[in-house]
């Protein structure tokens, strides 16, 4: 180590060596196996069932020393890392392959808004149950008639003088039908639109509330319908001010796009172009004997490259405090474009065996169904249209709405 | 960093950018094609880029120059894509410059290198021989005979081959491939000057049974492949650079139009249909940034991915560019189509950048196959 070094990274490289002996010392072997099902997830909550007795031990050490919302301050649940000290614990997990030891909206969504919004009471209430993993929580924001545009949500809550009186219907809520509690968007005054909206938070063992599953086209699914039939919710789990429940949803729209526009981020998938020559067989050159098949894929490919670059490249901006707060919206959009002519081209190259539904050959119609699945990538948390809306309003500054 | 510009590079590219906006705007280049201007672009502007120290940017300091890396030529080509300045630039200082420090012989390095640091010299590189490129296909041959060479062939598309006072001729030798300095005024060289949709230079060159020394010889034979996928690499990589530059001009002055044009009493910028098509835009321009620092970050590192980068880089540059021109036009309506207005240089300058060392079906190929498949 340089002996001149300055005394932060002194600090860092301290940090560096007791997180990777913490680790080592508490991270159990069957934890440090690649994710392989849905099953391997731990989402924690009331109802959840834990794989494994390891898979509960990791989950629960990890929340001891605050890394479940490493970022998080202390008082709430977390370890109060900066963010350089955040980054070296990634990439200490990373190093010795420890899964994620406990994800949830609430640590995603729900946390975020109420660091930022929720009362002092709220904050000490709920943010230590989330990083514990004790409640597990979905989100209740769309509805049949509020898509795109959310703000028209229809959702009521009548106001009474110590709680509220919720009925309507939500869709699209995500593992409702696993969830403890829901955050909801609810209106509160239906003469005004962006600023008639509430964010709430609800028991879903509440009488009235009730879920159902969604099938999709590519099957079963974690959305759900959730109906809402004079719930009765106690005026302190309102967040933020009565009608001020916009800015939050806002705010954790904004969230949302990072994390799926993030997903490009995660390990690179299977190349298309060689799984296609693999299957398919190459010419006398080397080339994918599929010559139009080829030259998509190759364009394909190229885009492909060019987006993860620009991943990097919007890192690199967002440290050095110089990305546009809107460039999610535009990474959002193309990766979830990208996504969809990704999983064109795999069933294409596939064929025949793409398309098989059920049995063991196809894995129960793996590739099929993760091809239908991407469809929702440009619908799911603000549509494509939605985010060139976004891009061309506040990054171009182009006129209109 | 490889994509945000540290302090050095910053203040390149806006020394570069005030200097070009002030010495050589548009109408330079318009003033050069309206007068048939006989060296095609201006000699004064030429000495001016040594003054700056730009066409010292790749030759190494003991010649004169600064050392730089292919990153920073790659942030004045931009520049010059923004204003369309015809200059030895490319030419000069990023091939022939690359080419002699990399390979070229103590004696070539000293007689060049300090002329083109000082842009006292123009020297150029010559390997397209179809009108579509395929450098893996020379037939430009070179004999060796009589203690040198003798060349006979033709080659295309020469940047500034008509008021180079060398070539440095691509061609196929026994066991390889010779990369020969050609001094201007060697016998059995004919050069014709081409006129281009761009009014940048370019000639067409004809050799019968022309003869150089043996000292003509960049490097050897056989390695003569290798030095020219090289320095085709890194002229791919700055042509992407000028044909981002170039696209970032042109979508700043549409989406500006958008904003300025009125049509049924309202900025045009306010439709949908236009404003989705800028959005797409805008990410074409930030990816293909992202991509082409990305690739000449890795010729400068020397990184063994270097050939895939600048493919995916000088394909995503094109297609990005072309995109960019045809909308800029589009959008701009009628006007778009006058002479007057600058847009149509930009778009028949883009249309040269893209078939220059290859176009996007060719990267793309070439990407598939550095690829696997």
């Amino acid at each position: 180590m340089n002996l001149d070094a300055p005394a932060a990274d002194v600090a860092l490289d301290a940090f560096r060596r007791d997180t990777r002996a913490w680790l080592e010392a508490n991270c159990p072997r069957e934890m440090r196996q690649p994710v392989k099902s849905e099953a391997d997830i731990c989402w924690g909550g009331k109802r959840f069932k834990f794989q494994s007795d390891a898979q509960r031990q990791w989950m629960q050490r990890m929340a001891e020393r605050g890394f479940t919302v490493p970022q998080w301050p202390h008082e709430y649940g977390g370890a109060g890392l900066t963010h350089a000290q955040a980054a070296v614990l990634r990439e200490e997990m990373a190093a010795l392959k420890c899964r994620v030891p406990l994800q949830s909206f609430g640590i995603w969504m729900l946390g975020p808004a109420l660091l930022r919004y929720g009362s002092e009471e709220q904050k000490r209430h709920y943010l230590q149950q989330i990083a514990r993993g004790e409640i597990r929580w979905c989100q209740g924001y769309s509805e049949p008639n509020a898509g795109s545009d959310l703000a028209s949500l229809a959702t009521r809550a009548e106001v009474h003088d110590d709680h509220f009186v919720v009925t309507g219907q939500k869709i699209w809520t995500s593992y409702a039908d696993e969830a403890d509690w829901i955050f909801c968007l609810v209106r509160t005054d239906s003469a005004k639109k962006h600023t008639g909206i509430s964010f709430l938070l609800i028991d879903m063992t509440s009488p009235g509330v009730s879920t159902k599953p969604i099938q999709l086209i590519s099957g079963k699914s974690p959305f759900c319908e959730t109906f809402f039939d004079a719930v009765k919710v106690p005026r302190a789990n309102l967040v933020g001010e009565l009608n001020a429940g916009w800015t939050i949803a806002k705010y954790l729209l904004t969230h949302e796009r990072d994390m799926i526009s993030a997903i490009g981020e995660r390990a690179a998938p299977r190349p298309v172009g060689r799984y296609a020559a693999e299957r398919l067989g190459r010419d006398e050159n080397g080339r994918l004997s599929d010559p139009v098949l080829r030259s998509e894929i190759a364009r394909f490919e190229v885009d492909e490259a060019a987006f993860r670059a620009w991943l990097k490249m919007v890192g690199e901006q967002a440290r050095a405090g110089e990305a546009h707060p809107a460039l999610s919206s535009a990474l959002k959009y193309y990766g979830a474009e990208l996504n969809k002519r990704r999983w064109e081209l795999m069933v294409a190259a596939g064929g025949a065996d793409a398309l098989e539904w059920e049995g063991e050959r196809s894995q129960d119609g793996a590739a099929a169904r993760a091809w239908l699945r991407t469809k929702a990538n440009s619908i799911e948390g603000g549509t494509s249209e939605v985010q060139l809306n976004v891009v061309s309003k506040r990054i171009l500054g182009l006129p209109g709405a | 960093m490889t994509w945000i510009l540290d302090e050095q590079r910053r203040m390149l590219r806006d020394s570069a950018q005030n200097f070009l906006a002030e010495r050589a705007p548009v109408s330079q280049l318009r003033a050069l094609r309206d007068t048939r201007d006989a060296h095609g672009h201006s000699p004064a502007l030429w000495r001016a880029f040594g003054e700056q120290g730009y066409s010292a940017t790749l030759v190494p300091e003991a010649h004169g120059g600064l050392g730089l890396g292919v990153a920073e030529a790659g942030l004045i080509a931009e520049q010059i894509g923004h204003t369309l300045v015809s200059s030895p630039f490319f030419s000069t200082a990023v091939l022939a410059a690359w080419l002699l420090r990399t390979a070229g012989s103590v004696a070539q390095q000293q007689e060049w290198l300090p002329r083109i640091a000082a842009a006292q010299t123009i020297v150029t590189l010559a390997v397209d021989e179809q009108s579509r490129h395929k450098p893996s296909a020379l037939t430009l041959s070179a004999a060796r005979d009589s203690g040198g060479w003798r060349l006979d062939g033709h080659k295309l598309l020469v940047v500034d081959g008509h008021i180079a006072d060398a070539w440095v001729v691509a061609a196929r030798a026994d066991g390889g491939t010779a990369l020969l300095l050609v001094p201007r005024g060697t016998a059995g060289v004919d050069v014709e000057r081409t006129l281009m949709v761009d009014a940048h230079n370019a000639a067409r060159l004809r050799f019968d049974g022309a003869h150089v020394g043996a000292d003509a010889l960049i490097g050897s034979v056989e390695n003569g492949a290798a030095l020219l996928d090289g320095v085709l690499d890194v002229g791919r990589a700055v042509v992407a650079s000028e044909l981002l530059g170039l696209a970032d001009e042109v979508f700043e002055r549409t989406v500006d139009y958008l904003k300025e044009r009125k049509q049924f009493d309202r900025a045009i910028g306010e439709f949908q249909a236009l404003q989705h098509r800028a959005a797409e835009l805008f990410c074409d321009l930030e990816l293909t940034r992202a991509i082409v620092r990305q690739a000449q970050a890795a010729i400068d590192g020397a990184s063994a991915d270097a050939p895939l980068r600048v493919a995916q880089a000088k394909a995503r540059a094109c297609l990005t560019a072309n995109r960019a021109v045809q909308e800029g036009v589009q959008m701009h309506g009628g006007i778009g189509m006058t002479d007057e207005l600058e847009l149509g240089l930009f778009m028949k300058r883009a249309r040269v950048l893209q078939e220059l060392f290859g176009d996007a079906a060719f990267h793309t190929d070439r990407a598939a196959l550095l690829n696997g498949y």
